[in-house]
């Protein structure tokens, strides 16, 4: 077998990424196999930690099924937003993967993504920053990219949301008036602009990034000056004039800060953006960076073909996986695996009406026989599905039908692990950092020491 | 063992067609490159194109496979992926054509979109099918395996055979362009005239007027001797191996014009103690794809297939240099033709370099080797076909551990020219629009000479800066030999 390597992981996403750092920094020879893009380049960017609380399982009237019996109206809202993630993790509940690595590991996580990428904010304090997002909501986060920066909701300086017309899913008024709603300390108002002539308008998001990444001339005018010209003008929607000016998170691929900042020199007032859907350029850009980092820990990586099997010793131990190369099974050998390869999203969890599965491994993963159990009615609730995924041990080695380790030498990390509605409690990022930096360092144990019991 | 029968040595002058088991031996026929031909002649059917462009008239043997419709269910019905699409636009998004071309529209709307539209209605295809370079990165950006490259290569098939005009310019231009082979075949014949005459501005801009082939780019040479007639000079395989043996697919351009990247993969392969098998070929299908000319690729593939299962029916396992020939027999064959034997060739066939990686030592080979400091430093670029098949980092791995050697990645962009989409007149701007990038990070990089696998991209690579650009397997050769 030709290639083999001391770890391996499964699944490039922030899971994954940081998995393989962590094994490397172990010492460890690692390469890291992803069948996709990862789904990081959809997601907002924010680095999450906890944020909410949200009511657990205890009380009868909230069990999964509370939706149908009537119990909704009750349905207690999550605690939050938190001021702070760690303090909050002892009273999630048990199963969950912060209970399972411990707030220590969200530490080594949060500290191991400070190194990683540099350009985000947020590393001074424990406490949570609050992001305005496009919905108009603001969310409790851990770090932001310091293009997000300008927007803090803790900040009393007034603020101008700008949208473009042509870019449905913001709406600059939509978002200041929710904004207000929610009770933010500063003033807010919206203006829908149209896009500077020479920009298509029907234009993506990517593409104007790039228009002003390389302050393109459009009509004769450079990009970063013909949207300050476009902005200025209305600066003083705001009560007292806006001492910053928010816009969808479009402004720039790799030169984003100086986007911004040429943008606030022109206006005076702050620039700032404000995270988005896909396609996300803030989870673009993230996602370039981790893999940049992945270069700089000299661990391997492809792209392009799944895991499509596994082979395993007498004692469940993985000896290689077998990835599908257009057609060719061809096994990868390694003593510690990592598998991160994303939740229902990501594929990482398929399910019919019939069961919920692992489809790389075939780990177990619990969940009620009865389909209607999986659900509420109440869309926003709480939703039983959020939570499945792959039960594991205080290590991460997942667990079968029996509550035994089904396979020693494996470690799974991010989204596959279940216990975590990581959408209410506003925690996926900090799920996937905390258990990566564990199953890295787990697997690199493994392939230290050849010992997995 | 004797060098495997050598289409060289056969070669005619254009003669009718003629039964398939002799069809291997003979030059492509003029008539099958009429284009005023009739549409459904040339798919052998009469009513959709969108059949996976099996045809009735060329059969091998109709026993052998089965026409599969599309629109009926079967292995071909892609509206199951329609529905996995969940509008994440991470194809747009990753499209290097909709990033520089306003009026087109992006993969989601050519895949499952169109898809949609199609499904009751006899809606037509939409014109800007056409506009897509089949650079194929959305298959690896797409988290919901829809199959975006397989339906776009369906629904262009169909706008060329059904709505498409036969006699139009851009037909024609299409059609030759896609046949490289057919003409390469001729033009080598005679490699120091024709250069010398596609090297006048006269033929450059004749090219353009007539044709809408850019005069912006210089033809690509032919060598003075192709690699199948330097194989057969030097008497075939060196080494006679029945354990270890490799059937080379060296596509149209390692014989034509870059015989040296067909000679070092030879002296690798038989580094290693492999036995190389040059079995009869044509072209792989890549340029006929990326125009939809579907029939003309099937007809190269039947000869194909045939010839390279009978290589694996001798223990083989088939080896391309060029990434985008592998993609084609692994991916796009079996998704797009049902003839019998093709899964077996996709299963069995790898890029060279792949290959060693997964079957011999690379690593230990490299260990004793060194580089010379001065002239190796390589500015690497990754195919957009190589990225599809997981092979984007291989080149840099494996010439990292090469003490004294540079290589450095310029960046996961498109080189822009995918295949003949560079050649357009209307896309050349657009082409180096999407090669600025790679340009950039090029001449950022600390080396002068670029490296990569596919034989247009290194086109655009040189077009783009004038570095001499090599492929991985000559390098691979070299720094071997080093070491020993």
């Amino acid at each position: 077998m030709a290639i083999t390597s001391d770890v391996l992981v499964i699944g490039g996403g922030l899971a994954g990424v940081t998995a393989a750092v962590s094994a490397a920094r172990e010492g460890a020879d690692v390469r890291l196999i992803s069948h996709k893009h990862s789904t990081m380049q959809q997601a907002s960017g924010l680095i999450d930690a906890l944020g909410y609380l949200p009511p657990t399982g205890d009380d009868a009237e909230l069990t999964p099924t509370a939706g149908r019996t009537g119990a909704m109206d009750q349905r207690a809202t999550p605690e939050g937003p938190l001021p702070e993630p760690f303090a909050a993790v002892d009273r999630l509940p048990e199963g969950h993967p912060y209970r399972l690595v411990g707030a220590e590991a969200l530490r080594s996580g949060l500290a191991l993504f400070d190194e990683m990428v540099d350009s985000y904010h947020g590393a001074h304090t424990d406490r949570n920053a609050l992001v305005p997002t496009f919905g108009g909501s603001v969310k409790p986060t851990a770090r932001y990219p310091a293009s997000v920066a300008g927007g803090l909701a803790s900040d009393g300086a007034p603020m101008l949301v700008v949208g473009f017309r042509s870019l449905a899913a913001f709406d600059a008024r939509q978002v200041a008036g929710q904004l207000r709603e929610t009770g933010v300390p500063f003033s807010v108002a919206g203006r829908e602009l149209t896009l500077p002539a020479g920009l298509a308008d029907d234009m993506t998001p990517t593409r104007v990034a790039h228009a002003l990444d390389r302050d393109e001339r459009l009509d004769g005018t450079p990009a970063r000056a013909a949207l300050a010209a476009l902005i200025e003008p209305h600066l003083d929607a705001v009560k007292g004039g806006a001492a910053r000016v928010g816009l969808p998170a479009c402004l720039g691929d790799e030169r984003v800060e100086a986007v911004c900042e040429e943008l606030s020199d022109r206006l005076g007032a702050r620039v700032f953006e404000i995270p988005m859907g896909p396609p996300s350029l803030p989870g673009l850009r993230l996602s370039d960076r981790l893999y940049e980092s992945l270069d700089e820990a000299g661990v391997r990586y492809e792209t392009g073909n799944p895991v499509v099997g596994v082979e395993t010793d007498a004692d469940g131990r993985v000896d290689a996986v077998l990835v599908d190369r257009k057609g060719t099974e061809i096994p990868y050998g390694a003593d510690g695996i990592v598998l991160a390869t994303g939740g229902l999203v990501g594929k990482g969890l398929d399910s019919d009406r019939e069961g919920v599965r692992e489809p790389v491994l075939g780990c177990h993963v619990p969940h009620p026989a009865e389909r209607y159990e999986w659900y509420v009615d109440d869309v926003f609730g709480d939703q039983p599905y959020a939570r499945f995924g792959v039960a594991t041990d205080e290590r991460l080695r997942p667990l079968d039908a029996a509550g035994g380790v089904q396979f020693p030498n494996v470690h799974v990390a991010g989204a596959t692990l279940g216990g975590a509605d990581v959408a209410r409690e506003k925690s996926a990022s900090g799920v996937s950092l905390a258990t990566g930096v564990v199953a890295g360092r787990q697997a690199a144990k493994v392939a230290a020491t050849g010992v997995v019991g | 063992m004797n060098p495997p029968p050598d289409e060289e040595d056969s070669r005619a002058a254009p003669r009718p067609r003629v039964p398939p088991t002799e069809a291997v031996l003979s030059e492509p026929s003029l008539s099958d490159l009429d284009p005023v031909a009739d549409a459904a002649d040339r798919w052998g059917v009469t009513t959709t194109a969108t059949d996976g462009g099996t045809s009735t008239q060329d059969s091998l043997d109709p026993d052998n496979y089965d026409a599969v419709d599309v629109f009926s269910g079967g292995a071909l019905d892609l509206r199951d992926g329609s529905d996995s699409c969940y509008k994440c636009t991470s194809c747009n998004t990753s499209c290097p054509v909709a990033e520089v071309d306003d009026s087109f529209p992006g993969p989601k709307f050519q895949g499952p979109e169109q898809w949609r539209l199609k499904r009751k209605e006899d809606q037509d295809i939409d014109e800007s099918i056409m506009s897509c370079s089949n650079c194929m990165r959305c298959d690896s950006a797409c988290p919901s395996s829809v199959p975006l490259s397989q339906m776009h290569n369906e629904a262009r098939g169909e706008y060329v055979a059904e709505q498409m005009s036969k006699l139009s310019r851009e037909y024609v231009r299409n059609r030759i362009l896609s046949n490289y082979r057919f003409f390469a075949g001729i033009g080598s014949k005679i490699p120091r005239v024709t250069n010398f005459i596609t090297g006048l501005g006269v033929t450059r801009w004749a090219g353009e007027k007539l044709l809408g082939i850019t005069s912006e780019r210089e033809f690509p040479a032919f060598a003075t001797e192709t690699f199948r007639a330097w194989w057969q000079d030097r008497g075939g395989a060196a080494i006679e191996n029945p354990d270890k043996r490799v059937a080379y697919f060296h596509g149209c351009y390692s014989n034509f014009n870059t015989p040296e990247v067909g000679k070092a993969m030879v002296r690798v392969f038989e580094s290693f103690g492999y036995e190389v098998l040059v079995p009869p070929q044509k072209c792989s299908g890549t340029p006929m794809f990326a125009n939809g000319m579907v029939a003309d690729a099937r007809r190269h593939a039947e000869t194909n297939v045939r010839e390279l299962v009978a290589a694996i029916g001798e223990g083989a396992d088939v080896i391309a240099s060029c990434t985008s020939c592998s993609l084609s027999l692994r991916q796009e064959y079996p998704e797009l033709f049902d003839m019998n034997g093709i899964d077996d060739l996709a299963a069995h066939t790898y890029e060279g370099l792949e290959y060693l990686r997964i079957h011999e030592d690379l690593d230990g080979a490299l260990a004793e080797a060194a580089a010379d400091e001065d002239a190796d430093s390589y500015a690497y670029h990754a195919p957009c076909h190589a990225r599809n098949q997981g092979l984007a980092r291989q080149a840099l791995e494996t010439f990292r551990q090469v003490d004294g050697m540079t290589i450095e990645d310029v960046g996961d962009s498109c080189s822009g020219i995918s295949g003949t989409y560079g050649w357009k007149t209307e896309k050349y701007d657009y082409s180096m629009a999407i090669g600025e990038e790679m340009f950039d990070h090029m001449e950022a990089a600390t080396g002068e000479t670029g490296m990569t696998e596919c034989p247009t991209c290194a086109m655009q690579m040189e077009h783009g800066t004038g570095y001499e650009v090599r492929h991985p397997l000559e390098v691979l050769a070299e720094t071997i030999e080093t070491a020993s």
